[in-house]
């Protein structure tokens, strides 16, 4: 038998001491790499030196893919902690700072999470890991817009911050009725959205639990009288979600409320721990979905079955927007532990999900949250959809679906993700995410909220989270098969992600530039104009913590315009009217909604950023009634009120 | 060039590239277990490719594809990433290994094994395994347990798998002693398909496998109990990172050992074909 001769083509040494004269290559890692071929020294001097050099190139690739992917992985991530100069530098390289403000708004919220059943001890951190969320409404019309965070432990008190005009805020959440509702029997406030659903001029609100939803009417921006009662909505709901939006384009705002857990459980009174996701790809044994139709007389009507919403899928997060050009409303449904889906609305008289067909409900992730934005300015509204990634044990990317233009006669608009081409695809333990011209320079840029449970710091619950969850469904279903948590960590301690649309469809990611390091868990993200500079602010809340108010500090000389839109024959709040903006060579589109995001609701009125243009061409809002108003040449740099005609 | 070379294991060389395929198939109709067609396809391609070039480069001639073939599938299902290439370098890694990383003539690690090891470990910010990623009924799982149960018995490996699932389950009792978490929670992942794949076609490889039945047993034990330790310190891969290190420990005392035994050494033999991962 032969030895290795490529061992002395590269003069590497050799082992001529084993009986089976095998030569042995000693690199200097350590690693042993013996070669043998089996072929007869006849056979061996035949052997070409082509083949001797390939077989050398071989093992150099060899070595070199070995190399290769490890290097990296083993990059280190830079952050920047000098935050003196972060904000100096980030002015000048960015034009914008965001300054955290609590103190200096007076904003002093706390979140505690949810009560849960005795039961449940065991992996409680995990299953009360929701319930921080905002949303911005100026309840009293007085054209400054307000905060609203929810709060779920029992006893705990929601806040409705009151904007001052003066750079302060005051909770008046207890003045007007609207902060003791984490009780006993009607659950732990999970979100809220607001909206004008009975066209008097004033937003209402709509508290979604692990409970009972509530239905508060705002009497004329100085007082909320819960109208729950009679009106309709479910009894108890274990939700995560909830918008409102006119399915029918009738001029009655609408609800969705998306189930969670299964609405048989009372979380904190259970009868069984069999309450958990029967697969981490394919569970249907989620809380079913509710929509309700808007009677008009401060009733609503349960249209679910009626109209094909019978999913009870892991609902997290749901957002409209007319997808195919129809003039109705479609829903972008993010469920966890399965494919999202699309619900194709047809004329206001039925929803067909078209998840598959449309190309967004391909491939089950953990969908989180849903929100819209123009990454390019091509007039096409693209849909954020953040999951969870955990380098090394779960990847699954974070989803940015744009429409592939006009769908034409296709039944259905088909999407491509964009999202790693983007540089906007990998973000931690994703929550909630939204899209905003942060520094006014024409793009939209994103901020996406990340951490699940930060507990005891180096420690990672990853490992125990893997036994459960790799196995059969009747011992993941099971939560008292889980490992008890003992105060550990999942995906905790992670920074949000903060990137900037650089104009070409990439973003940079700037999260450690523009503001300071922050590693709480962070659910949901507003973004508004909040002091009404001109500039969007962001506001998160973060689960069992303060919530951040950020000030948006701007040093460039960047222009904008904001559109607040009112229905007359559309609902009030012209919720689902397109505004389509050109300027200079540029076309962006965006929607007003009225819940977007994870747990959250941003402004009623629609920023959009210039860039150094100093006019606006053309300003396009398509009404849901069918309607459109064009706006040419608006003065810029100013709020602009646009009433429906 | 033959899809199959000639083979002294005759027509049962068809039956682990068959049955692997057979658990795609099933996991993919059952669970949708694949993100993409185009990873496995990738991975299959990358892995018969490599083989192919590698055969001639290295023994002149075509070697049979069915070992390469599994181990692209075993690449396209065990690793999860969202970009393309991850899959391609596993494959190539896991069939470079095979040709490069040899002792006597036979290769050390599985190679599945090998590629899916590395990158899980060395490359985590690019892939991940597919632990929690594969629904999971019932019925699914009684298919692939009996076929595969009936595929190690006729290949003479049955009493490898046997003695690492009994090894498992005892060590994951006794896990559930030291940890305290319920014993459902530590037998949990052996109902997952990650094992599925590990327990009938890694650890049951005919090319790595030790060349007696009590060594086969006592190694399995090994590689059982090297898991129950990388367990008790959290790694998410411990079955995977276990085999790399016990797999070719063992092969290299066993090739060792056989060599001393031999009064005559025929260095003209030949290997005999493998249908490893």
């Amino acid at each position: 038998m032969a030895g290795l001769e490529i061992a002395e083509t590269i003069k590497l040494r050799i082992n001529r001491s084993l009986k089976v004269k095998s030569p042995t290559i000693f690199l200097s890692c350590g690693t042993l790499i013996t070669v043998i071929t089996i072929k007869t020294k006849e056979e061996n001097a035949f052997m070409s030196w082509q083949k001797k050099l390939a077989q050398v190139i071989v093992v150099i690739i060899f070595v070199g893919l070995l190399i290769g992917t490890a290097l990296p992985s083993r990059k280190k991530i830079f952050q920047n902690r000098d935050e003196a100069k972060q904000k100096e530098l980030s002015l000048k390289k960015y034009g914008f700072y965001l300054q955290p403000g609590n103190k200096e708004t007076n904003i002093d919220f706390k979140h505690s999470s949810p009560d849960l059943d005795p039961k449940l001890k065991n992996i409680a951190p995990q299953i009360a890991s929701m319930g921080a969320s905002v949303s911005i409404v100026d309840f009293d019309n007085d054209g400054w817009n307000d905060i609203y965070f929810t709060d779920s432990k029992t006893g705990s008190m929601n806040a409705l911050y009151h904007n001052m005009h003066n750079g302060k805020f005051e909770n008046v959440a207890n003045q007007v009725g609207l902060a003791d509702l984490n009780k006993r029997e009607t659950g732990a406030s999970m979100g809220a959205v607001w909206a004008d659903y009975d066209n008097d001029g004033y937003k209402d609100l709509l508290l979604y639990k692990w409970g009972q939803p509530e239905l508060f009417h705002n009497i004329g921006g100085k007082k909320f009288e819960n109208v729950t009662a009679g009106s309709g909505l479910p009894a108890w709901v274990n939700s995560n979600s909830a918008i409102w939006f006119d399915f029918n384009n009738d001029g009655l705002l609408d609800i969705f409320i998306g189930g969670y857990f299964s609405e048989k459980y009372d979380l904190q009174n259970l009868t069984t721990t069999k309450i958990m996701p029967e697969s981490f790809r394919y569970a249907n044994n989620g809380g079913r979905n509710y929509l309700l139709e808007n009677m008009g007389n401060g009733k609503f009507k349960d249209v679910t079955e009626q109209y094909g919403l019978t999913s009870t899928k892991w609902t997290l997060a749901a957002a409209a927007s007319d997808f195919n050009g129809d003039g109705y409303p479609d829903l972008f449904v993010a469920n966890d532990y399965n494919v999202n889906e699309l619900y194709i609305n047809k004329k206001g008289e039925k929803f067909t999900e078209a998840g598959s067909q449309t190309g967004i409900g391909n491939i089950p992730k953990s969908g989180m949250s849903v929100s819209f934005g123009d990454i390019d300015n091509s007039g096409l509204l693209g849909v954020y959809n953040t999951t969870i990634t955990e380098n090394g044990i779960l990847i699954q990317d974070n989803n940015y679906w744009q429409p592939e233009g006009d769908p034409g006669n296709r039944p259905y608009p088909k999407f491509v993700n964009l999202a790693q081409l983007a540089g906007i695809n990998n973000a931690g333990w994703s929550y909630g995410s939204q899209f905003g011209d942060l520094n006014n320079d024409g793009y939209m840029d994103l901020y996406v909220a990340n951490g699940f449970i930060s507990a005891k710091e180096n420690t990672s619950y990853w490992y125990d989270y893997s036994k459960v969850t790799g196995g059969n469904s009747s011992i993941i279903e099971d939560a008292k098969n889980w490992p008890d948590m003992k105060g550990k960590s999942q995906s905790g301690y992670e920074q949000n992600k903060i990137w900037l649309n650089k104009g070409n469809r990439e973003f940079e990611d700037v999260s450690n530039e523009v503001c300071p390091l922050v590693t709480y868990d962070s659910r949901a993200v507003a973004m508004a104009d909040l002091w009404n500079t001109g500039a969007l602010d962001v506001v998160v809340a973060n689960q069992n913590n303060i919530p951040l108010i950020y000030k948006n500090d701007q040093s460039n000389i960047n222009h904008w315009i904001e559109l607040d839109l009112q229905g007359t024959v559309s609902n009030a709040d012209a919720i689902g009217a397109k505004v389509v903006l050109e300027w200079g060579g540029k076309k962006q589109v965006q929607v007003v909604t009225a819940g977007l995001g994870f747990a959250s609701q941003n402004e009623h009125r629609l920023h959009f950023g210039l860039g150094t243009n100093s006019a606006v061409d053309n300003v396009t809002i398509y009404w849901p009634s069918g309607k459109s108003t064009v706006i040419k040449n608006p003065e810029i740099d100013k709020l602009i009120s646009v009433q429906e005609k | 060039m033959p899809w199959i070379t000639k083979s002294t294991k005759g027509y049962f060389q068809y039956v682990p590239p068959a049955f692997i395929t057979l658990l795609l198939l099933i996991g993919q109709l059952s669970f949708h277990v694949l993100d993409s067609y185009l990873y496995v396809v990738v991975s299959i391609v990358a892995a018969v490719l490599t083989e192919i070039i590698l055969s001639r480069i290295f023994y002149g001639k075509w070697k049979s594809l069915s070992s390469a073939y599994i181990s692209g599938i075993s690449v396209g299902i065990l690793i999860r990433s969202v970009s393309v290439w991850p899959y391609i370098i596993t494959a190539v890694l896991s069939i470079m290994s095979k040709y490069i990383l040899k002792y006597k003539g036979r290769h050390l690690w599985n190679p599945s094994n090998f590629g899916v090891s590395w990158m899980l470990f060395m490359a985590p910010l690019d892939v991940a395994g597919l632990s929690i990623q594969w629904g999971s009924n019932f019925l699914g799982l009684a298919v692939i347990w009996a076929l595969g149960l009936a595929i190690v018995y006729r290949a003479k490996r049955f009493h490898v798998t046997i003695a690492y699932v009994i090894s498992f389950v005892i060590l994951a009792y006794v896990r559930s002693l030291i940890v305290g978490d319920t014993f459902l929670a530590e037998v949990s992942p052996l109902t997952g398909p990650m094992y599925q794949l590990f327990i009938f076609f890694m650890i049951t490889d005919p090319g790595t496998s030790v060349s007696t039945r009590k060594g086969r047993i006592i190694v399995v034990i090994l590689v059982a109990l090297v898991e129950f330790v990388l367990r008790l310190n959290s790694f998410i891969y411990a079955p995977f990172y276990a085999l790399f290190l016990v797999g070719p420990v063992a092969k290299y005392i066993d090739l060792k050992r056989n060599a001393k035994k031999a009064t005559a050494v025929d260095y003209n033999s030949k290997p005999t074909y493998s249908l490893q991962t």
